[in-house]
């Protein structure tokens, strides 16, 4: 019988893992349908911890989305940990939802979002304990058809062996009209089997399905085309796009988790997409244009949400919160909604501004003013000419100051290291910016205690980015220029003190940066290294450099392709890049300008505010900026 | 000069009520601190007028009677919140339980009153059912009258700092085996129920299967399911083998 619970299997294991609660379901709010009812039925996996994946908002949105539908279910899944992993593979317990603890592999669509590369070795874990076979090819037509979303999915080549769909983009109306095709092609008696729905999705345009396309390549290892194989099937898949954000208002009834999760707050997006133009940003490339959600659509939703979940914090979220056209209206209303309650609103925005440190000061009204983030990302201003983040070091001062002035105690920077162009001194030049952060800071605050932590990651180059074709930096050099870095903070006898300094060493970087720019032949590296015990490759507890290095080096020997090869090498304008047939709807010549207007150090305004710099989204996608002021207000709402 | 909240200080609490909460099914796996927060934001959605500390970060005001162990259901836990409005016990009682998950159960709410003994002077020991799949009633009879034979049992608990020896027979008030049929499967198991006192250090029911394991032979195939079922003061007017145990809401 399909669909039947494994609880009564799973739960005397229970007692012999770590937080066994992270398996039971509950929640506040999850849903549980009669199988029997529904006639397609979706299980929706976050390749990592349950603590990790229970607040994802993509989740969280596809899964209300879809069960408000008669007859459509979705359940959710997580990466189990390896102490359950070992117990389940013992006593036979296949991969299962949390919420009626139904085996995934009964389930007619697998939909897994993809926030970063490195959750793929959990997305193997899941298919095997699942019980589905790893390659795509070798599944039949009981299988659940496994789809991708997610940022990553905008690249899904090296996991196009294990993948039947991927979709991109906007996924609310996408898994709607998944349904719809894989409901028709059930009632007709499901058709030309696996291979005729795969097909109807693939003509349809709604998702990509690596096998219809043929990909050959030269001698020398570069790909030589990319083409489909079958009639229908389009030569370019382009990104959905949602354009009515009021008409989504998604989550309404979020998850209210049991177990301690990374983030308990009631989030909402108050915009989609961002224009900055920051050129290291994959987000603000492959989401645009930007779509403002009105400010009665964000005040409802905050107020109706904290209501159903009793958060005692609401996070405004977007790629850049400030640039809300009624950003101001929208914390002042919300303060005065919330004014003498526990609810703590949070702007989770980082841009350098001083507007910024006005709009934190009024989401905190009556609370606990601790750390404010601005993210200058470049530690000069040369570099931050290159990566279009327009931002003077004076600015910088100058906004922290009004921090410090404002009460706030403690300012957190956060940079890359390793960026194009990039020179030792770019990256030591970070210590002289946080001196004269604490100096000035100082002084604003009248008082000494004040600290300023600076926090560095390691850039990955990105597709559809103008970064795209850049050289990685190897890890050495990123690991030479943090050390400086820390030497030169460390040798600030007058300042060093007060300043923190937070870094990752730069060789998951590189494996990160093989996953994302990498084309089908690295589907065999990941095989190897999840064969050979690779999970969590996000934790650093689990993540094992040269696990991956020699899983590389053994796939990819005798080939002219190497780790390296996929990493540290600069491309050129005429390779065929592995992702160019899926269609962000960036034109490929705009994005290869935008890489010489970098290294020429050339700043591009933002396209809100000054005039379209035809990068190709808005014509190609037939979609275009929204933005207000609506003009309207925030009212609260009267208690029902 | 340090920032300080503005406005008034918060209302005092002018209520205090005694709730006896369950921990029922899958819900089990709840840690205190999973409860705690969960029970925390069901205050806030079910509207029940909360007092609260001070501060730029209030808190409010819950507290907590000690906590099974996770894994282990509970029928008898118990905390102690206080009220800014006066509100009739049940109530409360309907309106907590309708905002928290079904599993996490509210029970019973009483009224406080004023002087009376704290809910923690008004616990001493807690009555255990252990459901032992696989054992016979009658090999449980034997395990437990070796047991009983013994004053003391040692066994060394492991904790963060390492092991911990804890004497799991002194502990033991009573015990008696019942029999069971386990899940509608028709097979009878035994069950065990024991009255242990609240001991430093505590004394938990797995440290007593683990002694009945050590001293008596005690096998147990599957992993034994716990629950508490009841908390409160021994009953000094009856036998103490009786393990009667009085109501602290009562």
């Amino acid at each position: 019988m399909s669909g039947q619970s494994v609880f009564e299997r799973l739960e005397p294991l229970l007692p012999t893992v770590r937080k066994p609660v992270q398996y039971v379901g509950g929640e506040l709010h999850a849903v549980t349908k009669d199988w029997d009812a529904c006639d397609v039925r979706w299980a929706l996996m976050y390749p990592d911890a349950y603590e990790v994946g229970l607040p994802n908002q993509g989740v969280q949105i596809l899964y209300e989305v879809l069960n408000e539908r008669e007859g459509v279910l979705a359940e959710r899944t997580y990466s189990v940990w390896p102490d359950l992993e070992a117990a389940m593979r013992e006593h036979g317990i296949p991969q299962f939802t949390v919420d009626a603890h139904r085996p995934v592999g009964d389930f007619d669509l697998f939909g897994v979002s993809f926030s970063t590369e490195l959750g793929y070795t959990n997305l193997l874990t899941a298919l095997d304990l699942a019980g589905i076979p790893l390659s795509a090819a070798d599944r039949g037509i009981d299988h659940p058809v496994v789809i991708a979303g997610g940022h990553a999915a905008f690249n899904p080549e090296p996991i196009a062996e294990f993948i039947d769909v991927a979709v991109l983009g906007d996924g609310e109306q996408a898994v709607l009209a998944i349904t719809d095709i894989v409901r028709a092609w059930k009632a007709e008696g499901r058709p030309d089997g696996r291979e005729g729905l795969l097909l109807r999705l693939a003509t349809s345009g709604v998702g990509y399905v690596p096998a219809f396309y043929d990909v050959t390549y030269l001698p020398d290892g570069r790909i030589q085309r990319v083409a489909p194989n079958r009639p229908g099937v389009p030569w370019r898949v382009a990104k959905q796009t949602v354009m009515d954000l009021d008409e989504w208002p998604y989550p309404k009834r979020p998850l209210v988790p049991l177990a301690e999760t990374v983030h308990e707050r009631y989030s909402v997006e108050i915009f989609r997409g961002c224009t900055r133009g920051c050129r290291f940003c994959q987000a603000g490339m492959i989401t645009r244009p930007v779509r403002e959600r009105s400010i009665d659509t964000i005040g409802e939703m905050v107020q109706r949400g904290v209501a159903a979940t009793g958060f005692e914090e609401v996070g405004l979220l977007s790629l850049s919160s400030a640039d809300h056209s009624e950003i101001g209206e929208v914390a002042k209303g919300l303060a005065d909604v919330f004014e003498g309650s526990n609810v703590s609103l949070s702007l989770p925005s980082t841009r350098v501004d001083a507007f910024n440190v006005t709009l934190a000061n009024e989401l905190s009204r009556n609370g606990r003013r601790t750390g404010l983030t601005f993210a200058p990302e470049g530690g000069s201003e040369r570099m931050r000419r290159v990566i279009n983040k327009m931002v003077t070091e004076d600015d910088l001062i100058r906004t922290v100051a009004t921090a410090y002035g404002n009460g706030w105690r403690q300012v957190k920077l956060y940079f890359m290291c390793g960026l194009p162009t990039e020179t030792d001194e770019d990256v030591t030049a970070i210590a002289g910016v946080a001196s004269r952060v604490i100096e000035t800071g100082r002084a604003a605050a009248g008082r000494k205690d004040i600290r300023c932590t600076v926090s560095i990651g390691g850039f990955v180059p990105k597709p559809h980015t103008p970064f795209q074709w850049a050289a990685q930096l190897d890890h050495e050099t990123v690991d030479h220029r943090l050390q400086a870095l820390k030497a030169a903070i460390v040798a600030d006898k007058q300042y060093g003190r007060s300043i923190g300094l937070r870094y990752h060493d730069g060789r998951p970087s590189i494996i990160e940066g093989m996953l994302s720019r990498g084309d089908r032949r690295v589907s065999a590296v990941i095989r190897r290294v999840w064969e050979g015990g690779a999970r969590f490759d996000g934790w650093s507890e689990y993540f094992s450099f040269d696990a991956w290095v020699a899983a590389a080096e053994e796939v990819f020997a005798d080939s002219p392709v190497s780790l390296d090869w996929y990493t540290t090498r600069e491309r050129e304008l005429t390779e065929v890049l592995p992702w160019d047939h899926l269609d962000s709807g960036l034109d490929k010549e705009w994005l290869w300008q935008d890489w010489q207007d970098a290294i020429s150090e050339a700043e591009v305004e933002d396209c809100r505010w000054s005039p379209c710099y035809d990068c190709g989204v808005c014509p190609s996608m037939g979609t275009q900026t929204q933005v207000g002021p609506t003009g309207r207000m925030l009212l609260p709402l009267s208690p029902v | 000069m340090s920032r300080q909240p503005e406005g008034p200080p918060p209302p005092p609490v002018v209520q205090r009520l005694r709730v006896r909460y369950a921990k029922r099914g899958r819900l089990r796996f709840t840690s205190h601190r999973d409860f705690a927060r969960a029970f925390e934001r069901a205050i806030q959605r079910s509207g029940v007028p909360i007092a609260f500390s001070a501060g730029f970060s209030p808190h409010p005001k819950v507290s907590y009677a000690g906590a099974a162990p996770t894994g282990v259901a509970s029928e008898a836990e118990y905390l102690e919140i206080g009220l800014a409005e006066q509100r009739a016990p049940d109530d409360v009682r309907s309106a907590l339980d309708a905002a928290l998950p079904a599993g996490l159960d509210i029970v019973e709410v009483v009224e406080a009153p004023p002087g009376t003994p704290a809910l923690a002077d008004r616990i001493e020991a807690s009555r255990w059912q252990i459901v032992l799949p696989e054992v016979t009633p009658e090999s449980a009879e034997a395990v437990l009258a070796t047991f009983l034979a013994h004053d003391s049992v040692i066994v060394e608990r492991p904790t963060k700092d390492g092991v911990r020896p804890v004497d799991a027979r002194a502990a033991v008030v009573s015990a008696v085996v019942v029999p069971r049929e386990s899940r509608g499967s028709g097979v009878v198991c035994a069950t065990l129920e024991l009255v242990v006192r609240h001991a430093t250090p505590a004394v938990r029911p797995d440290d007593v299967v683990t002694a009945m394991r050590q001293a008596a032979g005690l096998s147990t195939p599957v992993i034994p399911v716990v629950t508490r079922l009841a908390q409160g003061l021994l009953d000094a007017e009856r036998s103490l083998d009786d393990g009667a145990l009085k109501d602290p809401l009562s």
